[in-house]
């Protein structure tokens, strides 16, 4: 959802079949997550434009807008990378070396997690979990996940990653 | 086309069980689970398919959700004859077709095998990984395309629907879910029945309200994936359990909050939603039984907390996640979402629903123990040879779990904990592990079986590490709301922190304890109360292991850094140099016999232990350093 396109947003459509049994305030102010998702789709963070277009929009005061876009870690105030590479730094990857294979991508391009490079072209990310322990350790690329990384194929992502740019 | 009544769901039901899964085709069911299109099965299925295009051959391809074993991905089930394959690369998609479909023979090298030297097993009924499952929640994971409704309906989908809506009062399905003591698969264990009771005899002033049913599917515990399964591999069981709630307790919307990490679980979802709408089993007069219930989803945003029931409706509202105290409940009026009595359950259970309602609780009941009936899935990972998802009847004991269907430990190395129920449950050690598994005997040795995760650690995990994992997790999770959680959590690794970097004092692991026993006592929500738990259970079970990094500053699993005293041995060291290259900090020493280290340049950074090809830089306690007075001997 770009910024201007908050302007039309159709509340009623957007929150789906419960919109029936909600005040038109439940509604708005339900919205606000599912609004998040949808700017952030589009610019891979959330603008401050887009911020302020969504709290007119839907009357809640712009600090509240930006309390609870905050407690989400999903989330993001600053533009992101071209790339997102995420590592997963769950339990079963921990145990199987998540650390090394973290520790590896962060030498090779020179940032630190939760950091993007200076030309834009990768964001280092660590999430919680992917849900794909059976694979552990597991990186994603994006949207593609990557799992069993050996160190080779850390040099493999990251040579991927680079061209790609 | 829309079934306008129950006998036409009947035939329905008749024409598509002749049709769908046909015995006089050949089929192939591929898993296409997150796990098995990680190693790539989407390439496999294109591959089979052109090549059974090519060769005019008929085959049904039916691409599935997990099949479990996810290490060995991407697998495939052959059918009628039974032939498992796994690590299926494209390549291999003529022999599959060739030798399996059109010969009857399986193909070797695509085989199952228990380890390098053993006979390779072909059929799926050999596997020690399914042997000794039985699959209730799981029942049509690894059959049916979760994207093609007819595939459910096929398989008995709906049916349950069909008996509650035909012939049984709401109160009739309350009574069977109560008499069959589900007990919430979501973590504590609290009984399905009574909740939904409580949901239903809710009233609110002032007339009727409209009840909610929430299907829970925030599943954040690292190393837990039994929802996710359930919701991409089988979303109308999901979706079938929650019309058998509504109906049961007069629920008339539904909400489902998914976790934003799993995208194939939002897409499949959404698919089956809109499927079941299109046929009229979800939205107004149902079946023509005058029943409404629509169903929504909603999308996380990546905060663990929002697992807890009072911060997800919170998420739902569009607030902050913050949790509150309660009561009042969700099922009490001013509880649930928007205020209205809201009945709130784990995907799973649901998924446990159908099944009740069509077979009876007792059957239900004669499933698992006499405190915990039925089954319970697991996600088995960690440092275990078959990792994947289990689901086994409640009472079965850890050791069949991991050693019978896990096939034991990675490379032959020793077992020595496993843990259970994600960040906020506890670390189980050698000793328990033939006791058999439910509710209650978890929570008895410290533990808990919370949303089912079961982490396998051998002797290369170091438990203070293991703790100190957990608690940063929870920690940077903790939403702040109160200060026991905020503050003690933080307190706690701090502590941790130091033992774990070699500054532990004496002292400190009696310090750990009592803030750990603060944090749990006085923490407003789940997460604040079980955070402290894995390091209560490891301090209970490994204490010794605490102590060795307080007092002799040694790793034995060599996972800290900054621990231990490194030396060379002298006879294994083949003088190759590559440690004295390593070493950044010239600790270690050339002489013209051989190297050695010398401790008082030596940072402990590992640099050397790891460059050493014959393991000859060995790592052990610390040599005690004492000032002795000049002068005195």
């Amino acid at each position: 959802m770009k910024t201007e396109e908050i302007e039309k947003l159709d509340i009623d459509k957007a929150i789906g079949t419960v919109s029936e049994a909600l005040s038109q305030s439940q509604k708005k102010r339900g919205l606000l997550i599912y609004a998040f998702q949808q700017i952030q789709k589009e610019y891979n963070y959330l603008p401050e434009e887009a911020l302020r277009a969504l709290s007119k929009k839907l009357d809640v005061p712009l600090s509240d807008v930006y309390g609870t876009a905050s407690f989400y870690k999903h989330f993001y105030f600053n533009p992101r990378g071209k790339n997102i590479v995420c590592v997963c730094v769950g339990t079963a990857c921990h145990v199987r070396g998540a650390d090394n294979v973290l520790a590896k991508i962060e030498e090779d391009f020179g940032i630190k997690e939760g950091e993007t490079t200076a030309d834009m072209s990768l964001t280092l990310e660590t999430v919680g979990c992917v849900g794909c322990c059976g694979l552990a350790p597991v990186v994603s690329v994006n949207e593609e996940v990557v799992g069993e990384v050996t160190p080779k194929k850390v040099s493999g992502i990251i040579g991927k990653v680079k061209a790609a740019k | 086309m829309t079934l306008k009544s129950i006998d036409e769901l009947k035939a329905l039901r008749a024409r598509l069980e002749k049709e769908t899964f046909r015995d006089d085709v050949p089929r192939i069911r591929a898993c296409c689970g997150t796990a098995c299109t990680a190693s790539g099965s989407g390439k496999v299925m294109d591959a089979l398919a052109s090549e059974a295009q090519r060769r005019g051959a008929e085959v049904d391809i039916v691409r599935t959700g997990c099949q479990g074993l996810c290490q060995k991905g991407p697998v495939m089930l052959m059918e009628p004859q039974g032939v498992f394959y796994q690590k299926v690369r494209p390549e291999h998609a003529p022999w599959l077709l060739g030798y399996t479909v059109l010969g009857g023979v399986p193909f070797r090298q695509g085989l199952y095998r228990d380890d390098i030297l053993s006979e390779p097993k072909a059929h799926v009924v050999d596997i020690p990984f399914y042997q000794k499952q039985l699959r209730v929640a799981l029942r049509n994971n690894g059959k049916i395309d979760p994207r093609n409704i007819h595939h459910y309906i096929a398989v008995g989908g709906y049916a349950a629907l069909e008996k509650a809506l035909s012939s049984m009062s709401p109160d009739a399905v309350l009574d069977e879910v109560d008499k069959a003591n589900l007990r919430g698969r979501g973590g504590a264990g609290f009984p399905a029945g009574k909740k939904w009771r409580h949901t239903k005899n809710a009233g609110i002033a002032g007339g009727r309200a409209p009840k909610f049913v929430i299907a829970n599917g925030d599943e954040g515990d690292p190393g837990a994936f039994m929802d996710r399964a359930v919701m991409e591999g089988d979303p109308h069981s999901l979706l079938e359990g929650m019309l058998l709630c509504a109906y049961a307790i007069g629920g008339r919307y539904g909400l489902i909050y998914v976790r934003h990490e799993y995208p194939l679980a939002v897409k499949n979802l959404g698919i089956a939603i809109k499927q079941a709408g299109e046929m009229g089993l979800l939205g107004k007069n149902i079946l023509g039984r005058g029943f409404d219930f629509t169903v929504d989803i909603r999308e996380g945003a990546g905060a663990f907390v929002c697992g807890e029931s009072t911060a997800l409706i919170a998420s739902l509202e569009g607030e902050r996640g913050f949790p509150r105290p309660r009561p009042p409940r969700l099922s009490e009026p001013g509880g649930g979402a928007w205020g209205y009595p809201s009945n709130l359950n784990n995907i799973e259970s649901y998924a446990c629903v159908p099944p009740i309602v069509l077979n009876g609780p007792d059957w239900f009941r004669s499933i698992g123990t006499e405190g915990s009936p039925g089954t319970k899935v697991f996600a088995l990972t960690g440092k275990v040879k078959n990792t994947g998802l289990v689901e086994v009847p409640m009472g079965i004991t850890l050791r069949e779990i991991i050693f019978d269907i896990g096939g034991g430990i990675m490379g032959g190395r020793k077992f020595k904990a496993v843990q259970t129920g994600g960040p906020s449950g506890g670390c189980i050690p050698e000793a328990y592990l033939d006791m058999p598994v439910d509710f209650d005997s978890l929570t008895k040795v410290g533990s808990m079986m919370g949303s089912g995760g079961l982490v396998v650690m051998d002797e290369d995990t170091c438990m203070v590490d293991v703790a100190k994992f957990f608690l940063s997790f929870t920690q940077s999770e903790s939403c702040g709301k109160c200060p026991p959680c905020r503050i003690g959590t933080y307190q706690m690794l701090e502590i941790l922190n130091r033992i774990t970097g070699g500054k532990g004092t004496a002292g400190d692991l009696e310090r750990l304890e009592d803030l750990a026993k603060q944090v749990q006592a006085a923490s407003l929500c789940g997460l604040g109360q079980g955070a402290p738990t894995p390091v209560l259970s490891t301090l209970r079970y490994f204490r010794e292991e605490y102590e060795e990094h307080v007092h002799d500053k040694f790793c034995r699993a060599k996972v800290c850094k900054g621990l231990g005293m490194f030396t060379i041995d002298s006879e294994e060291c083949f003088l190759c140099g590559l440690c004295k290259e390593a070493c950044a900090f010239d600790a270690v020493k050339e002489t013209r016999r051989g190297f050695y280290i010398d401790q008082d340049y030596c940072t402990k950074c590992k640099a050397c232990y790891q460059a050493c090809p014959v393991g000859a830089v060995k790592v052990g306690p610390a040599a005690k350093k004492t000032l002795v007075r000049e002068g005195k001997k």
